[in-house]
């Protein structure tokens, strides 16, 4: 077994600085990008940049980059459940009125 | 096995090593928000299922909330996420009055936060945009460029809008009240770190508050362009 300061990784302050401005950067970016139509696109922008914001709090403020593997596995499982339970509850509201109705069986 | 030697006195007894027994405290504090993550996700499916259904009264609805505050709200918690990651460095570095600094800096962060949203909340009670029998929502139509469509000119539309706000203040309320329990951590931190219980070797508290905190932090990240960017080109 490794000693704890394997496991206890001190990043320098700069890291955390940075982390710190990204996010900043990508809040302003995400207020701005809400000004344009780009129609459904719209949403899907907003949630690719919340999720950039949250993989770089998770990686550094987190420390999953510094974890070991059963850390990233349990963030990672957090993560999938979520997006099956969105997916396959959507793929039924989100399809309803795609098909007609059988008149007759 | 490096750690038998010793017996420090935050060892407890039915683990091998202070490194065993802060893995499995991290271990069971990421369980827990993996089960947070589907508390709120719960929550999110919900919202994403209405939005898709009434998609035009959730744009009006969100075009009502301030995006100014929810903006400034959003820095303010992102800065207390730094102050927060810092206080768990100061941990790892045995530093004690570096973590009470910075938690205490944390905290003054997460009680702006809160003192906003309340102003927003009040708000929204006095525009009677609280969901509940004094709800009130009449569309109009030519000053806040409500458009007519199908949707808009449903007799229930004014319901789908006060069903924005039901979600608005369950999500954001709940939110709220993850930050509250955050702040009686802290203060627990705090004490804990008086009575000069933290060492380099031994600050799992500081860390596991810590993850929390980021947690919270990443549920407003999404709750924020749901919430207050529906609607605004």
């Amino acid at each position: 077994m490794s000693s704890p300061s394997d496991h206890h990784h001190v990043m320098p302050v700069r890291t955390y600085l940075n982390v710190f401005g990204a996010l900043l950067v990508l809040t302003v970016l995400t207020v701005v990008v809400a000004f344009f139509d780009l129609g459904p696109l719209n949403v899907a922008v907003a949630v690719t940049i919340a999720s950039a914001k949250a993989y770089v709090v998770l990686l550094y403020f987190m420390h999953v980059r510094y974890s070991n593997r059963i850390i990233w596995l349990t963030a990672a499982a957090g993560f999938v459940w979520f997006v099956l339970m969105l997916a396959l509850t959507l793929s039924d509201y989100a399809t309803r009125g795609w098909l007609p109705y059988p008149e007759a069986w | 096995m490096s750690h038998d030697a010793s017996h420090p006195a935050h060892l407890a007894h039915h683990f091998d090593s202070p490194e065993q027994q802060n893995q499995s405290s991290s271990l069971g504090m990421w369980l827990f928000l993996a089960q947070e993550v589907m508390f709120f996700g719960g929550l999110f499916v919900a919202y994403a299922v209405y939005r898709f259904k009434y998609a035009d009264a959730f744009a009006v609805a969100s075009g009502h909330l301030s995006l100014f505050w929810g903006a400034v709200n959003t820095v303010v918690l992102i800065c207390s996420s730094l102050t927060m990651a810092l206080a768990v460095r100061c941990g790892q570095l045995g530093d004690k009055r570096g973590i009470i600094r910075y938690v205490v800096a944390t905290m003054i962060l997460a009680s702006v936060f809160l003192g906003i949203k309340g102003l927003e909340y009040a708000h929204k009670y006095e525009d009677q945009l609280v969901p509940g029998p004094q709800f009130e929502y009449v569309p109009d139509f030519d000053s806040y460029s409500v458009p007519v469509t199908a949707e808009t000119a449903d007799p229930n539309f004014a319901g789908h809008v006060q069903l924005f706000y039901s979600f608005y203040f369950v999500m954001t309320g709940l939110h709220a009240l993850h930050m509250v329990i955050g702040l009686g951590l802290m203060v627990w931190l705090i004490v804990k770190a008086a009575k000069n219980h933290f060492s380099s070797e031994y600050y799992t508290p500081v860390e596991m508050t810590g993850l929390y905190w980021h947690f919270v932090d990443i549920v407003w990240i999404f709750l924020f362009p749901l919430v207050y960017l529906v609607w605004r080109h």
